[in-house]
Parts: C-alpha cells; structure tokens; sequence
C-alpha cells in the first residue's frame, strides 16, 4: 500500500481550491448583521466547499474522492429527486451479501462513515479508510491555518 | 473471527481475500489513528483498531463543521479588503 499522507502537492491544490471558494462567497450587500439563516447557508456551503476541494485535489485516484464528487455533482443536479435509485438498489444488494458472510456490525459503521464505503469489499474498504482519514486530517489542519490568518 | 474471513465467499470475479491481507491494513490503519499510535501498545485487536478509526473519523468531522463555523462568521465579521488580505497572505504561505 502506497503512502496515504496527502502530498504537499495535493494539499497546496486543496487549500487553493479552497481559499478561491471562500473567496467568491462575499458578504451581501444588505446592512446590519446577517441573519441566522443566512449564516447558516454560509455554514453548509463553506463545509460543502471543504469536502468538493479536497476530493478534487485528490482527484480521480481513488474511490472515496470519486464517490464523494458523485454525491456532489448528483446533490448539485438531482436536489433530492432522483435520488440515485440505481445506486440505492445495487447498495441493498452489496449489503445483504456482506451480512450474509457474518462481516461485524463495526464495518458496517465504518462503511458509512467513508464515502463509497457501502459497495466496497473488505480489504478496499481499509486501505481507502486510510486514504480517506489522513486527507481528512490534512483538510482539517489547512481549515484550521486559514482561520488563524483571518484572527490575526 | 478471523478464521471466518479467511473463507472468502463465492464471489465472481473477486480474487480470494487473505487474512493476511487484512491483517496487514488493519495494522497499518492502527498507526494512522493518534489515540492507539501514543497508546504505544503493539497489542490491539481489530475490533479495537475499527471502533477507533471510526471515533477518528467522526471527531475529524465534527472539527471540519466547527471550522466552517468559524470561518463563517470570520467571513461574516471581516470587511471584503481584509479577508482578501488574509487569503493572499494564506496563499503565500504554502
């Protein structure tokens, strides 16, 4: 299994990806304070552009960041109608045969924590766990850096 | 447990998973997570190292939406010059 810490490459893509999503979210022109709503529209949409960038600079190359855009790109067209009913079904499928052969209630929790984790066998599962966990680190200590230059 | 696993199912076109194989990611998955890698000890079971990792990933989850809190309202609070300034300057920071 190859390194799964992000490279710097992959992290200078996340952070600028990022950094120019924030960027576009300007401030509305409306006086006074936002409101609670609006805050929270902002809220979702910079966690939303967190996980698009990340998956983009990790690109491709593995199925976590593949299924995450998916879900992105599908949330982005579909807003709930569709649904992704094909996926839905073959997923139903994939878990009655996991279950069949006696896999532990813990993978079945740790399937939905990583993207793409349902249709995925063991041992995918694990190494994109591990992918999945330090790109999750590396996004987090980026968003974290950000914040410390805006207090300063 | 592990004999179990080593008995793959009759998957078509899958190739025979080896306990070996799981094993080895589950080791390598336990030197990813902090809470077992300071623990310092060799011996953890894999039920251990998965109920870890996914403690892990939901405590880094939960720092990604308090950061994009954070940074919501800093976005919120700043005028447009001075979040461009902290942008450029996070920028030339890489």
């Amino acid at each position: 299994m190859t390194s799964v810490h992000p490279n710097s490459t992959t992290t200078t893509r996340f952070a600028r990806r990022f950094l120019i999503s924030l960027s576009r979210m300007r401030r509305p022109i409306t006086l006074g304070p936002p409101s609670d709503e609006e805050v929270c529209r902002r809220t979702r949409r910079i966690k939303l552009a967190a996980y698009s960038s990340m998956a983009r600079a990790v690109g491709s190359r593995r199925a976590w960041s593949r299924a995450l855009l998916l879900k992105v790109r599908n949330r982005v067209r579909f807003q709930g109608i569709l649904r992704n009913r094909f996926l839905a079904s073959k997923k139903k499928r994939v878990i009655k045969r996991n279950k069949a052969s006696g896999e532990m209630n813990k993978t079945d929790m740790l399937r939905k924590l990583v993207p793409g984790g349902e249709t995925m066998d063991i041992c995918g599962l694990l190494e994109e766990t591990a992918h999945y966990m330090a790109s999750l680190a590396t996004q987090v200590k980026v968003m974290q850096s950000i914040v410390d230059q805006y207090s300063k | 447990m592990s004999s179990r696993r080593s008995r793959s199912r009759p998957s078509s076109g899958v190739s025979r998973i080896s306990e070996d194989q799981i094993i080895d990611l589950v080791s390598k998955l336990q030197q990813l997570i902090p809470e077992i890698r300071n623990r310092r000890s060799d011996k953890v079971s894999a039920s251990k190292v998965l109920q870890e990792t996914c403690n892990y990933i939901r405590s880094l989850r939960r720092e990604v939406d308090d950061l994009s809190d954070r940074l919501s309202e800093l976005l919120a609070s700043t005028d447009s010059n001075s979040a461009q300034a902290a942008i450029i300057r996070s920028l030339l920071m890489e």
